[in-house]
């Protein structure tokens, strides 16, 4: 292998990490999942369960086989893109006629509440991400400013206040005395474009809300951090405006410590919106998920678990990409 | 030009009875107390004094600039006829970068690790639009080949980190003449530079000055550099003027004690004495961080009991990682390290505490080498019961021993480090060394970090210990002075390699190899003209 570029041969470290991580997290998921108490099984077939129909019934759904037989099938198949199919689509009945099955293959439910859920967080990404930069950075030029202390201490009484108690102020006042939007956001994959956005703008409003205070906060304290170096004193007896001084010489040696709240952030957008989508009603894959443990439908549960990996491990893994890139010592090494 | 100087019309920065406070516990307190400064077009000034003198602040304050925490509470800045303590940051920006450039110590720290070196050269003039993008780069090429600058076309197009401390050092003065300014401060320049680099800034700052008729204070604290610079020098203490005099009168005839003083570090001088027994043999040893290359190459050193050999070079040399092969905090990947006649394990972890405790280490930075939540009792304590299992109550007693011993009254035993000077914290190091009661101390840089005065006090303490208690010493230093003053023989080290080893009288007398003579001919001496000699050669 000839001589790799420095940066590439890092990136590729982080990559390797990256599946090395996620492959612990799959081990994880599977053996937590599995020691969920309570049995599908047990539950779904009631009173009326026999000896015979759970036996038949368990080897229907692979149950019989042991844990690590199952894992390894369960991993080779979700590599290959298949997470298998949900166990709720069954019931009784059809335990005892197994030719006649209905069940979903969990990607099929997955996707669309899937596709809901990357879809608000995008919005919310759109709108808080320039707005917590803008903010951060001018918080960071007037500091100590009555600017400064006004903005600090607004994001502070959002990021103290639980989110669905934020998202209710919101129906009070945008839904319910001003009739702004609708306090419900029951999207489904129909749903022309502009009435999508129309129906999440409340949810979204509510996850900005919550997010801007975190990401505004990190990107002020790593400017400020940078603001006693000593190049911004020569920037500045350069006669270098402060604004400049800022933007220029400040926001391209912050860009790594902001990637990683900014990744931090989205991920939870995705990962840990529940709450907001419950009060809403809005069709995402925290529900989903929720409703799943409730079902004990361990492939969907399973399936959502992995999907949540996957997105956190991969932004953080950009965050890195990001930190990596606008280093100018491992972008042009010695 | 000098003739000019009565002139009034040629007084380009007056500074009149300026004060300057700091803000810090929570009070205002007075770093320059009322300081005047005159500079004539075209004339350098030398501001000389120790750390906490003031000299940066008051350097800054030529510019108009005080830092965060800092404010003016007197006086009057007089530049080119305005007043820059009376002037709007707006006016204050105009004038910086333009008609007033800085220089700062760590051109490491002053760059922007995120933009190419032209850039930033250009930048000031560039952004207080004094000519097009193509000119001023022209002209910073222009620079950069009158800095000598390897590749002066290219040189622009790196990053900070991809040249050389020098090279970075000689790229700041390009920047602060890039847009000619008339008055530029040098803040401490070449402190952070290598003797042998020094050298070649010092000429290139001096014919760059002289060249382009710019005024200058240079600010330093080695005297012996800043008679290489300046027409005049003012001392500088405790935010005050010590003396104001041409440079050729403050070297030949200074007038304060004070002044006399900075270069006290010289008068130390040791008469070197022999001994037949060896206490430390360092065979055939090679050393290399991790995978890396070798950072020491089948080096040999012998140091006799007694005695103290000094181990000199510049940063990268292979000093310091000695050291680490010695103690075994860096295991050597060959040779042997022989210490009173015994094999020493290669690892640390595989000594005896009876081979840790005879072997001591003292650090450049006392600041970073103490805990700094332990008070002094507790510093100089835990060797006591470490090495000799010595209880609580004799404890205290052998601890006011020691403190003695380092020549501080028992009011310091329940002082915590931050309340101590730098010196006082090196001497509670040594004591914490000798608590162990070693037979060889490796003193790492120990005085580097420290004033000129306070300098003398520790080598004056290390000499007498060693009389007193027959230890002996590894010193090493980059600082011939240094050398000259403590040791009895010399290593001189380059690359990893030993380049020489031998008595004082040796190694400092002719003939030598290449390298020693490029080292001893590149320490700055006392006399004005040393520069001009040294290049003449």
């Amino acid at each position: 292998m000839s001589k790799l570029h420095p940066i590439i041969s890092t990136l590729l470290k982080r990559i390797g990490l990256g599946i090395i991580s996620l492959f612990f997290v799959t081990l994880i998921i599977f053996s937590s999942v599995n020691l969920l108490p309570g049995d599908f099984v047990e539950s779904v077939l009631g009173q009326t369960r026999t000896e015979e129909s759970v036996k038949i019934f368990r080897k229907e759904l692979g149950l019989d086989k042991p844990y690590h037989v199952r894992y390894v099938n369960w991993l080779t198949s979700a590599i290959q893109g298949d997470l298998g199919s949900t166990f709720s689509g069954r019931n009784a009945t059809y335990a005892n006629q197994p030719q006649q099955n209905t069940a979903r293959s969990v990607s099929s439910l997955l996707k669309p509440r899937l596709f809901n859920t990357f879809f608000l967080a995008a919005m919310t990404a759109i709108i808080a991400i320039p707005l917590s930069l803008i903010l951060g950075i001018t918080a960071a030029l007037f500091r100590n400013s009555i600017y400064d202390r006004t903005v600090n201490a607004s994001a502070l009484t959002t990021i103290s206040m639980p989110e669905f108690f934020v998202a209710y102020i919101l129906i009070i006042y945008l839904a319910s005395i001003n009739q702004f939007f609708p306090s419900l956001s029951n999207v489904t994959s129909s749903t022309p474009f502009f009435e999508r956005i129309y129906l999440s703008v409340l949810p979204a409003l509510t996850l900005t809300l919550v997010t801007v205070a975190h990401m505004m906060r990190m990107t002020r304290a790593s400017i400020i951090n940078l603001l006693s170096s000593p190049y911004i004193e020569m920037a500045r007896l350069k006669g270098i405006s402060k604004t400049q001084v800022i933007i220029k010489h400040a926001l391209p040696n912050a860009w790594a410590p902001i990637a990683n709240i900014i990744a931090f952030n989205l991920a939870y957008l995705i990962v840990g919106v529940v709450v907001v989508e419950v009060v809403f009603v809005y069709p995402g894959i925290g529900q989903l998920m929720v409703d799943s443990v409730i079902k004990r439908d361990i492939p969907v549960v399973q399936g959502c678990a992995l999907v949540f990996a996957v997105t956190y491990i991969l932004l953080n893994l950009i965050a890195d990409v990001i930190s990596i890139i606008t280093n100018p010592r491992l972008l042009y090494p010695k | 030009m000098k003739s000019s100087k009565d002139n009034k019309k040629d007084l380009l920065l007056d500074i009149k009875n300026i004060s300057i406070e700091g803000f810090s516990d929570e009070i205002w307190h007075p770093i320059i107390k009322g300081v005047n400064l005159q500079l004539y077009r075209g004339e350098v000034l030398g501001l000389i004094g120790e750390s906490g003198a003031g000299k940066s602040t008051l350097g800054l304050a030529a510019m108009g600039f005080v830092r965060t925490g800092c404010r003016f509470t007197g006086g009057s800045i007089i530049f080119n006829g305005k007043d820059l303590t009376k002037l709007s940051e707006k006016k204050k920006q105009q004038l910086w970068g333009t008609k007033l450039s800085y220089v700062a110590q760590s051109a490491a720290a002053a760059f922007n690790p995120a933009h190419r070196l032209i850039n930033q050269t250009i930048e000031s003039s560039l952004s207080h639009k004094l000519d097009t993008k193509e000119t001023l780069q022209k002209d910073a090429v222009q620079l950069y080949k009158e800095m000598q600058l390897p590749n002066p076309d290219q040189i622009g197009e790196r990053y900070p980190h991809q040249v050389s401390g020098g090279q970075l050092q000689r790229t700041m003065t390009a920047m602060a003449m890039s847009s000619k300014p008339d008055l530029i401060i040098f803040d401490e320049p070449t402190t952070a530079l290598d003797v042998t680099t020094q050298v070649n800034v010092l000429a290139t700052i001096r014919s760059i000055v002289k060249e382009h008729q710019t005024a200058a204070i240079y600010i330093t604290h080695d005297l012996a550099v800043v008679a290489q610079m300046a027409d005049r020098i003012q001392v500088l203490r405790y935010g005050d003027t010590v003396e104001v005099a041409k440079t050729s009168q403050m070297l030949k005839s200074p007038k304060e004690e004070y002044t006399k003083s900075l270069w006290a570090v010289r008068s130390i001088k040791k008469k070197e004495q022999k001994s037949k027994e060896i206490i430390l043999r360092i065979e055939n040893v090679s050393a290399s961080y991790e995978s890396g290359p070798k950072v020491l190459q089948d080096i040999n050193i012998n140091v006799p009991t007694g005695r103290t050999v000094a181990i000199v070079g510049e940063s990268g040399s292979g000093k310091s990682t000695t050291a680490r092969a010695i103690t075994g905090l860096l295991p050597p990947t060959q040779g042997k390290v022989i210490f009173q006649e015994r094999i020493l394990p290669k690892k640390l972890s595989d000594r005896s505490k009876e081979d840790l405790r005879s072997i001591q280490m003292i650090y450049q930075s006392p600041d970073t080498s103490m805990n700094p939540r332990h008070t002094v009792r507790e510093i100089i304590g835990r060797p006591l019961s470490f090495y000799h299992g010595i209880n609580k109550e004799k404890n205290t007693n052998k601890v006011l021993e020691l403190l003695h011993m380092i020549e501080l009254d028992e009011s310091f035993v329940d002082r915590l480090p931050e309340e101590l000077s730098g010196g006082q914290k090196q001497r509670i190091c040594i004591a914490r060394a000798l608590a162990a009661e070693p037979d060889l101390i490796i003193c790492d840089e120990v005085t580097s970090a420290l004033d000129q005065i306070v300098q003398e006090g520790i080598l004056k303490l290390l000499l007498r210990l060693q009389h007193e208690l027959k230890i002996s010493y590894i010193f090493i230093t980059h600082d011939i002075a240094t050398v000259k003053a403590i040791a009895d023989e010399v290593v001189v080290m380059h690359q990893g390699l030993v380049v020489e080893q031998g008595s004082k009288k040796d190694i400092f007398n002719p003939p030598h190899p290449e390298y020693t003579k490029l080292l001893l001919s590149s320490v700055p001496e006392m006399d004005p003209n040393w520069l001009n000699k040294v290049l003449e050669k």
